[in-house]
Protein backbone atom coordinates (compact mmCIF):
# COMPACT_ATOMS: atom_id res chain seq x y z
CA UNK A 1 0.00 0.00 0.00
CA UNK A 2 1.39 3.10 -0.60
CA UNK A 3 1.98 6.15 2.01
CA UNK A 4 1.67 8.88 0.11
CA UNK A 5 -1.52 10.38 -0.48
CA UNK A 6 -0.98 13.17 -2.66
CA UNK A 7 1.80 15.10 -4.60
CA UNK A 8 4.13 13.75 -7.93
CA UNK A 9 4.88 10.48 -7.80
CA UNK A 10 7.55 8.82 -10.27
CA UNK A 11 7.42 4.88 -9.49
CA UNK A 12 3.99 4.62 -8.88
CA UNK A 13 4.19 0.64 -9.29
CA UNK A 14 7.27 0.56 -7.11
CA UNK A 15 5.10 2.72 -4.25
CA UNK A 16 2.50 -0.17 -4.29
CA UNK A 17 4.83 -2.79 -3.97
CA UNK A 18 6.25 -4.43 -7.01
CA UNK A 19 9.72 -5.01 -7.58
CA UNK A 20 11.03 -3.57 -10.81
CA UNK A 21 7.83 -3.50 -12.29
CA UNK A 22 7.02 -2.48 -16.42
CA UNK A 23 6.79 0.89 -17.83
CA UNK A 24 3.82 2.66 -16.36
CA UNK A 25 1.52 2.05 -19.23
CA UNK A 26 -0.90 4.69 -20.27
CA UNK A 27 -3.68 6.31 -22.64
CA UNK A 28 -3.49 9.47 -24.26
CA UNK A 29 -6.76 10.16 -26.16
CA UNK A 30 -6.52 13.09 -29.23
CA UNK A 31 -9.69 14.29 -29.26
CA UNK A 32 -8.88 16.65 -31.70
CA UNK A 33 -8.63 13.38 -34.64
CA UNK A 34 -11.74 12.14 -32.65
CA UNK A 35 -14.34 11.56 -35.43
CA UNK A 36 -17.32 9.94 -33.14
CA UNK A 37 -17.55 6.43 -34.41
CA UNK A 38 -17.70 5.06 -30.92
CA UNK A 39 -15.84 1.67 -32.29
CA UNK A 40 -14.18 2.49 -28.93
CA UNK A 41 -17.21 2.32 -27.09
CA UNK A 42 -17.99 -0.68 -29.28
CA UNK A 43 -14.62 -3.05 -28.59
CA UNK A 44 -14.24 -2.57 -25.48
CA UNK A 45 -17.69 -3.87 -24.43
CA UNK A 46 -17.19 -6.91 -26.81
CA UNK A 47 -13.75 -7.87 -25.53
CA UNK A 48 -14.72 -7.32 -22.02
CA UNK A 49 -17.90 -8.79 -22.27
CA UNK A 50 -19.94 -5.87 -20.70
CA UNK A 51 -23.82 -6.19 -20.94
CA UNK A 52 -25.90 -3.37 -22.46
CA UNK A 53 -27.16 -0.34 -20.10
CA UNK A 54 -30.01 0.21 -22.17
CA UNK A 55 -30.99 1.45 -25.39
CA UNK A 56 -32.44 5.31 -25.02
CA UNK A 57 -31.83 8.04 -26.72
CA UNK A 58 -30.75 11.28 -25.13
CA UNK A 59 -31.43 13.76 -27.96
CA UNK A 60 -27.68 14.38 -26.73
CA UNK A 61 -25.76 15.08 -30.42
CA UNK A 62 -25.20 11.67 -31.34
CA UNK A 63 -24.21 10.14 -28.01
CA UNK A 64 -26.77 7.83 -26.69
CA UNK A 65 -24.48 6.27 -24.22
CA UNK A 66 -24.65 9.30 -21.34
CA UNK A 67 -21.66 8.52 -19.15
CA UNK A 68 -19.06 6.37 -18.09
CA UNK A 69 -20.53 3.58 -15.62
CA UNK A 70 -20.79 0.44 -14.48
CA UNK A 71 -21.03 -1.44 -17.93
CA UNK A 72 -19.74 1.65 -20.37
CA UNK A 73 -15.80 2.42 -19.32
CA UNK A 74 -15.62 3.98 -22.90
CA UNK A 75 -17.76 7.08 -23.68
CA UNK A 76 -18.02 9.22 -26.79
CA UNK A 77 -19.10 12.58 -25.76
CA UNK A 78 -20.62 14.96 -28.37
CA UNK A 79 -20.71 18.42 -28.17
CA UNK A 80 -22.49 20.73 -30.88
CA UNK A 81 -21.32 24.12 -30.87
CA UNK A 82 -21.97 27.09 -33.08
CA UNK A 83 -21.13 30.96 -32.72
CA UNK A 84 -22.08 33.62 -34.49
CA UNK A 85 -21.93 33.54 -38.14
CA UNK A 86 -19.33 36.33 -39.62
CA UNK A 87 -18.17 36.92 -43.29
CA UNK A 88 -15.74 34.24 -44.32
CA UNK A 89 -17.08 31.44 -42.32
CA UNK A 90 -16.50 28.80 -44.45
CA UNK A 91 -18.15 26.25 -42.20
CA UNK A 92 -21.40 28.17 -41.34
CA UNK A 93 -19.84 28.51 -37.83
CA UNK A 94 -20.37 25.50 -36.57
CA UNK A 95 -17.93 22.89 -34.49
CA UNK A 96 -18.60 19.55 -33.49
CA UNK A 97 -16.35 18.27 -30.83
CA UNK A 98 -15.65 14.40 -30.20
CA UNK A 99 -14.00 12.72 -27.43
CA UNK A 100 -13.75 9.43 -26.21
CA UNK A 101 -13.78 9.59 -22.24
CA UNK A 102 -12.39 6.54 -19.87
CA UNK A 103 -10.87 6.02 -16.19
CA UNK A 104 -8.15 8.35 -15.25
CA UNK A 105 -6.57 5.27 -13.92
CA UNK A 106 -4.86 8.13 -11.46
CA UNK A 107 -1.32 8.55 -9.87
CA UNK A 108 -3.49 9.11 -6.79
CA UNK A 109 -6.71 7.07 -6.89
CA UNK A 110 -9.43 8.11 -4.48
CA UNK A 111 -11.19 4.88 -5.02
CA UNK A 112 -8.77 2.65 -4.93
CA UNK A 113 -7.35 4.35 -1.32
CA UNK A 114 -11.43 3.88 0.11
CA UNK A 115 -11.74 0.46 -1.15
CA UNK A 116 -12.32 -1.18 2.53
CA UNK A 117 -12.15 -5.02 1.10
CA UNK A 118 -8.64 -4.55 -1.15
CA UNK A 119 -10.74 -5.63 -4.26
CA UNK A 120 -9.66 -2.00 -6.03
CA UNK A 121 -5.53 -2.56 -6.78
CA UNK A 122 -2.33 -1.04 -8.30
CA UNK A 123 -1.45 -3.42 -11.32
CA UNK A 124 2.32 -3.77 -12.13
CA UNK A 125 1.07 -1.48 -14.84
CA UNK A 126 0.46 1.43 -12.30
CA UNK A 127 -3.72 0.62 -14.06
CA UNK A 128 -5.84 0.36 -11.05
CA UNK A 129 -8.71 -2.94 -11.29
CA UNK A 130 -11.12 -4.21 -9.26
CA UNK A 131 -10.89 -7.51 -8.70
CA UNK A 132 -14.82 -9.03 -8.99
CA UNK A 133 -14.23 -12.03 -6.33
CA UNK A 134 -13.77 -9.14 -3.89
CA UNK A 135 -15.78 -7.04 -4.11
CA UNK A 136 -18.67 -6.46 -2.14
CA UNK A 137 -20.15 -3.81 -3.53
CA UNK A 138 -19.92 -1.54 -0.86
CA UNK A 139 -19.61 1.61 -3.03
CA UNK A 140 -17.56 3.83 -1.50
CA UNK A 141 -15.54 3.66 -4.78
CA UNK A 142 -18.34 5.34 -6.57
CA UNK A 143 -18.97 8.48 -4.70
CA UNK A 144 -15.29 8.70 -4.00
CA UNK A 145 -14.05 9.02 -7.91
CA UNK A 146 -13.45 12.59 -8.60
CA UNK A 147 -14.73 12.39 -12.35
CA UNK A 148 -17.55 10.01 -11.89
CA UNK A 149 -16.15 7.12 -13.24
CA UNK A 150 -16.79 3.71 -11.30
CA UNK A 151 -20.46 2.59 -10.47
CA UNK A 152 -21.99 -0.71 -9.03
CA UNK A 153 -24.08 -2.47 -11.72
CA UNK A 154 -27.44 -3.10 -11.10
CA UNK A 155 -28.61 -6.60 -10.42
CA UNK A 156 -25.06 -7.83 -10.22
CA UNK A 157 -23.96 -5.60 -6.72
CA UNK A 158 -20.67 -4.82 -7.82
CA UNK A 159 -17.90 -1.80 -8.83
CA UNK A 160 -16.89 -1.72 -12.18
CA UNK A 161 -14.91 0.25 -14.61
CA UNK A 162 -12.28 0.12 -17.14
CA UNK A 163 -9.43 -2.39 -16.82
CA UNK A 164 -6.78 -0.62 -19.06
CA UNK A 165 -7.63 -4.53 -20.49
CA UNK A 166 -5.38 -6.01 -17.93
CA UNK A 167 -5.47 -9.17 -19.51
CA UNK A 168 -4.57 -8.08 -23.03
CA UNK A 169 -1.46 -5.12 -22.05
CA UNK A 170 -0.26 -8.44 -19.43
CA UNK A 171 -0.17 -10.37 -22.87
CA UNK A 172 1.67 -7.09 -24.84
CA UNK A 173 -1.32 -6.29 -26.70
CA UNK A 174 -2.93 -2.65 -26.73
CA UNK A 175 -6.27 -2.26 -25.00
CA UNK A 176 -9.03 -3.01 -27.19
CA UNK A 177 -10.24 0.42 -27.89
CA UNK A 178 -6.88 1.75 -28.63
CA UNK A 179 -6.48 -1.39 -31.09
CA UNK A 180 -9.89 -0.76 -32.84
CA UNK A 181 -9.43 3.17 -33.18
CA UNK A 182 -9.24 4.06 -36.71
CA UNK A 183 -7.50 7.72 -36.14
CA UNK A 184 -5.41 6.52 -33.55
CA UNK A 185 -7.19 9.18 -31.59
CA UNK A 186 -6.61 6.78 -28.64
CA UNK A 187 -2.76 5.91 -28.26
CA UNK A 188 -1.71 3.53 -25.83
CA UNK A 189 1.73 2.68 -24.70
CA UNK A 190 4.48 3.82 -21.64
CA UNK A 191 2.87 6.98 -20.28
CA UNK A 192 6.40 8.54 -20.52
CA UNK A 193 6.23 8.35 -24.13
CA UNK A 194 2.59 9.44 -24.76
CA UNK A 195 3.59 12.84 -22.27
CA UNK A 196 6.45 13.69 -24.80
CA UNK A 197 4.03 12.86 -27.67
CA UNK A 198 1.06 14.82 -26.15
CA UNK A 199 2.91 18.11 -26.00
CA UNK A 200 4.48 17.99 -29.62
CA UNK A 201 0.89 17.25 -31.00
CA UNK A 202 0.15 20.08 -28.71
CA UNK A 203 2.74 22.43 -30.09
CA UNK A 204 1.97 21.36 -33.57
CA UNK A 205 -1.57 22.20 -33.26
CA UNK A 206 -0.60 25.43 -31.87
CA UNK A 207 1.51 26.45 -34.43
CA UNK A 208 -1.46 25.60 -36.86
CA UNK A 209 -3.85 28.55 -34.70
CA UNK A 210 -5.70 26.02 -32.32
CA UNK A 211 -5.11 28.08 -29.58
CA UNK A 212 -7.90 26.48 -27.56
CA UNK A 213 -5.93 22.79 -27.96
CA UNK A 214 -4.51 22.20 -24.31
CA UNK A 215 -3.78 18.86 -22.01
CA UNK A 216 -6.20 17.42 -19.13
CA UNK A 217 -4.58 15.06 -16.85
CA UNK A 218 -0.86 15.40 -17.93
CA UNK A 219 0.34 17.46 -15.43
CA UNK A 220 1.86 15.39 -12.08
CA UNK A 221 1.31 18.38 -10.43
CA UNK A 222 -2.23 18.38 -10.49
CA UNK A 223 -4.40 17.15 -7.38
CA UNK A 224 -4.35 13.99 -8.54
CA UNK A 225 -0.61 13.76 -9.15
CA UNK A 226 -1.95 12.90 -12.60
CA UNK A 227 -3.53 11.02 -14.99
CA UNK A 228 -2.83 7.49 -16.23
CA UNK A 229 -4.99 8.52 -18.80
CA UNK A 230 -4.64 11.78 -20.20
CA UNK A 231 -6.58 13.92 -23.22
CA UNK A 232 -6.26 16.75 -25.62
CA UNK A 233 -8.94 19.16 -25.65
CA UNK A 234 -10.13 21.43 -27.53
CA UNK A 235 -12.43 23.31 -24.69
CA UNK A 236 -12.80 23.47 -20.87
CA UNK A 237 -12.67 20.18 -19.45
CA UNK A 238 -16.04 20.45 -18.23
CA UNK A 239 -17.69 21.21 -21.55
CA UNK A 240 -16.80 16.96 -21.83
CA UNK A 241 -18.06 16.91 -18.52
CA UNK A 242 -14.46 16.31 -17.14
CA UNK A 243 -14.05 18.18 -14.09
CA UNK A 244 -11.83 21.32 -14.01
CA UNK A 245 -9.54 21.13 -11.19
CA UNK A 246 -10.09 17.41 -9.46
CA UNK A 247 -8.40 16.14 -6.23
CA UNK A 248 -7.93 13.47 -4.88
CA UNK A 249 -10.04 12.96 -1.68
CA UNK A 250 -7.75 11.18 0.61
CA UNK A 251 -5.22 14.31 0.23
CA UNK A 252 -7.39 15.55 3.51
CA UNK A 253 -7.59 12.38 4.96
CA UNK A 254 -5.33 13.27 8.02
CA UNK A 255 -6.58 16.63 8.41
CA UNK A 256 -10.42 14.57 8.96
CA UNK A 257 -8.89 12.34 11.12
CA UNK A 258 -8.10 14.95 13.54
CA UNK A 259 -11.20 16.33 13.48
CA UNK A 260 -13.08 13.25 14.30
CA UNK A 261 -10.24 12.43 16.90
CA UNK A 262 -11.31 15.91 18.60
CA UNK A 263 -14.79 14.92 18.09
CA UNK A 264 -14.34 11.86 19.94
CA UNK A 265 -12.65 13.51 22.53
CA UNK A 266 -14.94 15.77 23.42
CA UNK A 267 -17.65 13.44 23.41
CA UNK A 268 -16.03 11.22 26.11
CA UNK A 269 -15.49 14.34 27.34
CA UNK A 270 -19.26 15.54 27.54
CA UNK A 271 -20.38 11.55 28.83
CA UNK A 272 -17.58 12.04 32.14
CA UNK A 273 -19.00 15.85 32.90
CA UNK A 274 -22.26 14.36 32.78
CA UNK A 275 -21.59 12.19 35.44
CA UNK A 276 -19.69 14.81 38.16
CA UNK A 277 -22.17 15.72 41.16
CA UNK A 278 -24.55 13.95 43.32
CA UNK A 279 -26.95 12.81 40.52
CA UNK B 1 -31.44 10.83 -19.98
CA UNK B 2 -34.30 9.23 -18.83
CA UNK B 3 -34.13 6.69 -15.96
CA UNK B 4 -31.03 5.54 -15.52
CA UNK B 5 -29.50 8.64 -12.83
CA UNK B 6 -32.78 9.27 -11.03
CA UNK B 7 -34.44 12.36 -11.36
CA UNK B 8 -32.43 14.76 -13.86
CA UNK B 9 -31.68 18.64 -12.14
CA UNK B 10 -32.05 21.68 -14.17
CA UNK B 11 -29.16 23.62 -14.33
CA UNK B 12 -29.30 27.39 -15.17
CA UNK B 13 -27.43 28.12 -18.11
CA UNK B 14 -24.43 30.59 -19.02
CA UNK B 15 -22.51 30.82 -15.60
CA UNK B 16 -20.31 27.85 -15.68
CA UNK B 17 -19.80 25.07 -18.44
CA UNK B 18 -21.53 21.47 -18.21
CA UNK B 19 -22.10 18.26 -20.60
CA UNK B 20 -25.59 18.90 -21.32
CA UNK B 21 -26.40 20.10 -17.68
CA UNK B 22 -25.39 16.63 -16.43
CA UNK B 23 -23.65 15.89 -13.23
CA UNK B 24 -19.85 15.29 -13.18
CA UNK B 25 -19.98 13.06 -10.06
CA UNK B 26 -21.68 9.72 -9.91
CA UNK B 27 -24.97 10.25 -7.52
CA UNK B 28 -23.85 8.12 -4.41
CA UNK B 29 -25.45 4.60 -4.39
CA UNK B 30 -26.07 4.81 -0.63
CA UNK B 31 -29.08 4.92 0.24
CA UNK B 32 -31.81 5.79 2.64
CA UNK B 33 -32.85 4.50 5.13
CA UNK B 34 -29.86 1.75 4.92
CA UNK B 35 -26.84 4.96 5.58
CA UNK B 36 -28.54 7.99 7.27
CA UNK B 37 -30.48 4.99 9.61
CA UNK B 38 -26.90 3.42 10.24
CA UNK B 39 -25.31 6.71 11.67
CA UNK B 40 -27.92 7.38 14.04
CA UNK B 41 -27.13 3.78 15.46
CA UNK B 42 -23.74 4.15 15.09
CA UNK B 43 -24.16 7.36 17.14
CA UNK B 44 -26.64 5.70 19.36
CA UNK B 45 -24.63 3.00 20.31
CA UNK B 46 -21.54 4.51 20.74
CA UNK B 47 -22.54 7.36 23.35
CA UNK B 48 -24.61 4.89 25.17
CA UNK B 49 -21.43 2.48 25.61
CA UNK B 50 -19.84 5.25 27.36
CA UNK B 51 -22.69 6.54 29.39
CA UNK B 52 -22.97 2.43 30.61
CA UNK B 53 -19.16 2.61 31.77
CA UNK B 54 -19.41 5.64 33.32
CA UNK B 55 -22.46 4.56 35.09
CA UNK B 56 -21.13 1.64 36.09
CA UNK B 57 -17.89 3.54 37.58
CA UNK B 58 -20.43 5.50 39.89
CA UNK B 59 -23.09 2.74 40.86
CA UNK B 60 -25.81 3.70 38.82
CA UNK B 61 -27.46 0.39 37.92
CA UNK B 62 -30.74 0.84 35.99
CA UNK B 63 -28.57 3.31 34.17
CA UNK B 64 -25.58 0.94 33.63
CA UNK B 65 -28.11 -1.82 32.36
CA UNK B 66 -29.85 0.83 29.85
CA UNK B 67 -26.49 1.92 28.25
CA UNK B 68 -25.28 -1.68 27.80
CA UNK B 69 -28.55 -2.71 26.13
CA UNK B 70 -29.13 0.10 24.12
CA UNK B 71 -25.29 -0.24 22.71
CA UNK B 72 -25.37 -3.57 21.45
CA UNK B 73 -29.12 -3.27 20.26
CA UNK B 74 -27.83 -0.35 18.06
CA UNK B 75 -24.27 -1.88 17.35
CA UNK B 76 -26.39 -4.83 16.10
CA UNK B 77 -29.15 -2.82 14.20
CA UNK B 78 -26.62 -0.35 12.95
CA UNK B 79 -24.93 -3.85 11.30
CA UNK B 80 -27.86 -4.98 9.73
CA UNK B 81 -28.03 -1.79 7.61
CA UNK B 82 -24.89 -1.87 6.42
CA UNK B 83 -24.67 -5.10 5.28
CA UNK B 84 -28.37 -5.06 3.81
CA UNK B 85 -26.83 -1.81 1.67
CA UNK B 86 -23.82 -3.48 0.09
CA UNK B 87 -24.36 -4.99 -3.40
CA UNK B 88 -23.57 -8.22 -2.26
CA UNK B 89 -24.08 -8.71 1.44
CA UNK B 90 -22.77 -12.40 1.61
CA UNK B 91 -19.82 -11.01 0.96
CA UNK B 92 -19.82 -8.63 4.09
CA UNK B 93 -16.85 -9.93 5.94
CA UNK B 94 -14.30 -8.93 3.23
CA UNK B 95 -14.68 -5.95 4.89
CA UNK B 96 -12.25 -8.03 7.54
CA UNK B 97 -10.27 -9.21 4.85
CA UNK B 98 -6.97 -6.31 5.26
CA UNK B 99 -7.08 -3.53 7.57
CA UNK B 100 -6.73 -0.13 5.16
CA UNK B 101 -6.27 3.05 7.24
CA UNK B 102 -6.81 4.89 3.84
CA UNK B 103 -9.90 3.94 3.57
CA UNK B 104 -12.15 5.33 6.73
CA UNK B 105 -14.84 2.25 5.88
CA UNK B 106 -11.85 -0.36 6.51
CA UNK B 107 -11.11 1.34 9.75
CA UNK B 108 -14.89 1.44 10.67
CA UNK B 109 -15.22 -1.93 9.77
CA UNK B 110 -12.95 -3.11 12.58
CA UNK B 111 -14.08 -0.48 14.96
CA UNK B 112 -17.45 -1.68 14.64
CA UNK B 113 -16.85 -5.41 14.78
CA UNK B 114 -15.02 -4.67 17.84
CA UNK B 115 -17.71 -2.46 19.75
CA UNK B 116 -20.23 -4.88 18.95
CA UNK B 117 -18.45 -7.73 20.15
CA UNK B 118 -17.93 -5.97 23.21
CA UNK B 119 -21.58 -4.23 23.81
CA UNK B 120 -22.73 -7.56 22.96
CA UNK B 121 -20.76 -9.03 25.69
CA UNK B 122 -21.18 -6.70 28.46
CA UNK B 123 -24.94 -6.49 27.71
CA UNK B 124 -25.39 -10.00 28.02
CA UNK B 125 -23.57 -10.29 31.36
CA UNK B 126 -25.98 -7.47 32.49
CA UNK B 127 -29.05 -8.68 31.39
CA UNK B 128 -28.09 -12.46 32.86
CA UNK B 129 -25.92 -11.51 35.87
CA UNK B 130 -23.12 -13.93 34.75
CA UNK B 131 -19.58 -12.98 34.89
CA UNK B 132 -20.40 -9.91 36.05
CA UNK B 133 -16.62 -8.61 35.87
CA UNK B 134 -16.42 -9.53 32.30
CA UNK B 135 -19.16 -7.50 31.33
CA UNK B 136 -17.78 -4.34 33.16
CA UNK B 137 -14.64 -4.98 31.25
CA UNK B 138 -16.25 -5.35 28.29
CA UNK B 139 -18.33 -2.29 29.12
CA UNK B 140 -15.43 -0.32 29.62
CA UNK B 141 -13.30 -1.48 26.57
CA UNK B 142 -17.13 -0.11 24.51
CA UNK B 143 -16.60 3.24 26.23
CA UNK B 144 -13.24 3.72 24.12
CA UNK B 145 -14.50 1.91 20.83
CA UNK B 146 -17.72 3.82 21.64
CA UNK B 147 -16.41 7.76 20.84
CA UNK B 148 -14.65 6.26 17.80
CA UNK B 149 -17.68 4.81 16.41
CA UNK B 150 -19.90 7.68 17.06
CA UNK B 151 -17.55 10.24 15.30
CA UNK B 152 -15.69 7.95 12.12
CA UNK B 153 -18.63 8.35 10.68
CA UNK B 154 -18.24 12.09 9.57
CA UNK B 155 -15.02 10.94 8.32
CA UNK B 156 -16.59 8.34 6.14
CA UNK B 157 -18.68 11.66 4.86
CA UNK B 158 -15.86 13.67 4.44
CA UNK B 159 -13.56 11.45 2.60
CA UNK B 160 -16.16 11.31 -0.81
CA UNK B 161 -15.63 13.71 -4.29
CA UNK B 162 -19.31 14.76 -2.90
CA UNK B 163 -18.23 18.41 -2.32
CA UNK B 164 -21.04 19.25 0.59
CA UNK B 165 -19.77 16.28 2.38
CA UNK B 166 -15.88 16.52 1.70
CA UNK B 167 -15.62 20.24 2.38
CA UNK B 168 -17.82 19.62 5.81
CA UNK B 169 -15.03 17.35 6.87
CA UNK B 170 -14.58 19.79 10.24
CA UNK B 171 -18.62 19.90 10.94
CA UNK B 172 -19.52 16.45 10.61
CA UNK B 173 -17.25 14.60 13.69
CA UNK B 174 -18.70 17.25 15.74
CA UNK B 175 -22.10 17.54 14.33
CA UNK B 176 -22.37 13.31 14.55
CA UNK B 177 -20.85 13.28 18.71
CA UNK B 178 -23.33 16.06 19.40
CA UNK B 179 -26.26 13.96 17.57
CA UNK B 180 -24.83 10.72 19.27
CA UNK B 181 -24.68 12.23 22.83
CA UNK B 182 -28.11 13.85 22.45
CA UNK B 183 -29.63 9.87 21.05
CA UNK B 184 -28.38 7.97 24.14
CA UNK B 185 -29.11 10.81 26.51
CA UNK B 186 -32.88 10.57 25.12
CA UNK B 187 -32.77 6.93 25.71
CA UNK B 188 -31.61 7.22 28.85
CA UNK B 189 -33.20 9.84 30.70
CA UNK B 190 -36.75 8.16 28.97
CA UNK B 191 -35.78 4.19 29.87
CA UNK B 192 -34.32 4.88 33.41
CA UNK B 193 -36.21 6.13 36.33
CA UNK B 194 -35.52 10.10 37.52
CA UNK B 195 -33.76 9.69 40.30
CA UNK B 196 -30.84 7.54 38.24
CA UNK B 197 -31.70 9.76 35.12
CA UNK B 198 -29.57 12.90 35.73
CA UNK B 199 -26.15 12.05 33.43
CA UNK B 200 -28.30 11.13 30.89
CA UNK B 201 -30.13 14.30 31.06
CA UNK B 202 -26.97 16.50 30.82
CA UNK B 203 -25.82 14.39 28.51
CA UNK B 204 -28.75 15.09 26.27
CA UNK B 205 -28.60 18.89 26.74
CA UNK B 206 -24.48 18.84 26.10
CA UNK B 207 -25.17 16.68 22.88
CA UNK B 208 -28.06 18.58 21.73
CA UNK B 209 -26.05 21.90 22.16
CA UNK B 210 -23.27 20.69 20.44
CA UNK B 211 -25.51 19.49 17.95
CA UNK B 212 -27.50 22.75 17.26
CA UNK B 213 -24.16 24.82 17.47
CA UNK B 214 -22.46 21.83 14.68
CA UNK B 215 -25.31 21.95 12.47
CA UNK B 216 -25.51 25.78 12.48
CA UNK B 217 -22.32 26.30 11.68
CA UNK B 218 -22.24 23.18 8.59
CA UNK B 219 -25.45 24.98 7.21
CA UNK B 220 -23.69 28.52 7.08
CA UNK B 221 -20.44 26.73 5.28
CA UNK B 222 -18.60 28.62 8.77
CA UNK B 223 -15.13 27.32 8.23
CA UNK B 224 -15.25 25.54 4.81
CA UNK B 225 -12.24 26.48 2.65
CA UNK B 226 -13.41 27.64 -0.52
CA UNK B 227 -16.55 28.70 -2.48
CA UNK B 228 -18.47 27.81 1.37
CA UNK B 229 -21.81 30.01 0.12
CA UNK B 230 -22.23 27.59 -2.85
CA UNK B 231 -21.31 24.37 -1.22
CA UNK B 232 -22.79 24.27 1.93
CA UNK B 233 -25.83 25.50 -0.19
CA UNK B 234 -27.51 21.50 -0.10
CA UNK B 235 -27.81 21.88 3.53
CA UNK B 236 -30.37 25.02 3.30
CA UNK B 237 -32.31 24.22 0.45
CA UNK B 238 -34.37 21.56 -1.19
CA UNK B 239 -34.94 18.26 0.80
CA UNK B 240 -31.98 18.32 2.99
CA UNK B 241 -32.65 21.70 3.92
CA UNK B 242 -36.07 21.02 5.39
CA UNK B 243 -35.03 18.17 7.23
CA UNK B 244 -32.27 19.95 8.62
CA UNK B 245 -34.67 22.52 9.93
CA UNK B 246 -37.12 19.98 11.30
CA UNK B 247 -34.02 18.71 13.40
CA UNK B 248 -33.49 21.48 14.92
CA UNK B 249 -36.75 22.53 15.80
CA UNK B 250 -36.81 19.08 17.10
CA UNK B 251 -33.83 18.91 18.95
CA UNK B 252 -34.29 22.45 20.74
CA UNK B 253 -37.77 21.46 21.55
CA UNK B 254 -36.40 18.14 23.26
CA UNK B 255 -33.77 20.33 24.79
CA UNK B 256 -36.04 22.56 26.32
CA UNK B 257 -38.20 19.27 27.26
CA UNK B 258 -35.15 18.09 29.13
CA UNK B 259 -34.74 20.92 31.84
CA UNK B 260 -38.39 19.61 33.10
CA UNK B 261 -38.21 16.35 32.35
CA UNK B 262 -36.44 15.87 36.27
CA UNK B 263 -39.60 16.04 37.66
CA UNK B 264 -41.79 14.63 35.34
CA UNK B 265 -41.04 11.07 33.39
CA UNK B 266 -43.55 11.95 30.45
CA UNK B 267 -41.10 15.22 30.17
CA UNK B 268 -38.57 12.79 29.99
CA UNK B 269 -40.36 10.53 27.36
CA UNK B 270 -41.73 13.64 25.01
CA UNK B 271 -38.14 15.07 25.14
CA UNK B 272 -36.43 11.84 24.01
CA UNK B 273 -38.28 11.37 21.46
CA UNK B 274 -37.73 15.02 20.25
CA UNK B 275 -34.55 14.78 20.74
CA UNK B 276 -34.31 11.31 18.64
CA UNK B 277 -36.38 12.59 16.03
CA UNK B 278 -34.17 15.40 15.89
CA UNK B 279 -30.88 13.28 15.81
CA UNK B 280 -32.73 11.22 12.56
CA UNK B 281 -33.78 14.32 11.11
CA UNK B 282 -29.66 15.65 11.29
CA UNK B 283 -28.80 12.43 9.68
CA UNK B 284 -30.90 11.93 6.92
CA UNK B 285 -30.60 15.66 6.17
CA UNK B 286 -26.51 15.30 5.78
CA UNK B 287 -27.51 12.31 4.04
CA UNK B 288 -29.48 14.17 0.61
CA UNK B 289 -27.29 17.17 0.91
CA UNK B 290 -24.68 14.92 -0.19
CA UNK B 291 -26.67 13.44 -2.95
CA UNK B 292 -28.06 16.92 -3.99
CA UNK B 293 -24.06 18.55 -4.08
CA UNK B 294 -23.05 15.00 -6.71
CA UNK B 295 -26.51 15.60 -8.74
CA UNK B 296 -25.63 19.17 -9.66
CA UNK B 297 -22.56 19.81 -11.44
CA UNK B 298 -22.28 23.54 -10.67
CA UNK B 299 -21.13 22.47 -7.06
CA UNK B 300 -18.37 20.67 -8.29
CA UNK B 301 -17.56 22.65 -11.35
CA UNK B 302 -17.58 26.32 -9.76
CA UNK B 303 -15.69 26.02 -6.89
CA UNK B 304 -13.07 23.99 -9.54
CA UNK B 305 -12.84 26.87 -11.94
CA UNK B 306 -12.70 29.45 -9.29
CA UNK B 307 -9.51 27.20 -7.74
CA UNK B 308 -7.92 27.07 -11.22
CA UNK B 309 -8.59 30.88 -11.56
CA UNK B 310 -6.57 32.05 -8.68
CA UNK B 311 -4.11 29.36 -9.07
CA UNK B 312 -4.55 27.72 -5.25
Amino acid sequence: MSDSLYGPLHDVAEDAGYADPPARAGFFTDTSVCIGCKACEVACKEWNAIPDDGFALTGMSYDNTGQLGASTWRHVAFIEQSRPREVGDGDGGTRWLMASDVCKHCTHAACLDVCPTGALFRTEFATVVVQQDVCNGCAYCVSACPYGVIDRREGDGRAWKCTMCYDRIGDGMEPACAKACPTDSIQYGPLDELRERARARLDELHAEGVAEARLYGEDENDGVGGDGAFFLLLDEPETYGLPPDPVVTTRDLPAMWKWAGGAAAALAGCVAVSFLGRR
Amino acid sequence: MPKRGGERSMVPRAEFGSYYGRPVLKRPRWQAPHLPGYLYFGGLSGAAAAMAAMADATGRGRLSLTGRVTAATAAAAGSALLIAELGRPERFLNMLRVFKPTSPMSVGSWVLATHGGLTGLSAASGVTGIAPWLGRAAGAGAALTGPVLATYTGVLMADTAVPAWHEGYRHLPLLFAGSALASAGAVGMAAVPRGQAGPARRMALLGAGLELAAAGTLEKGAGMREQAELISEPYRTGRAGTLLRLGRGLTAAGAAGTLVAGRSRTAAVVSGLALTGGALCTRFGVFYAGLASAEDPKYTVVPQRARRATGA
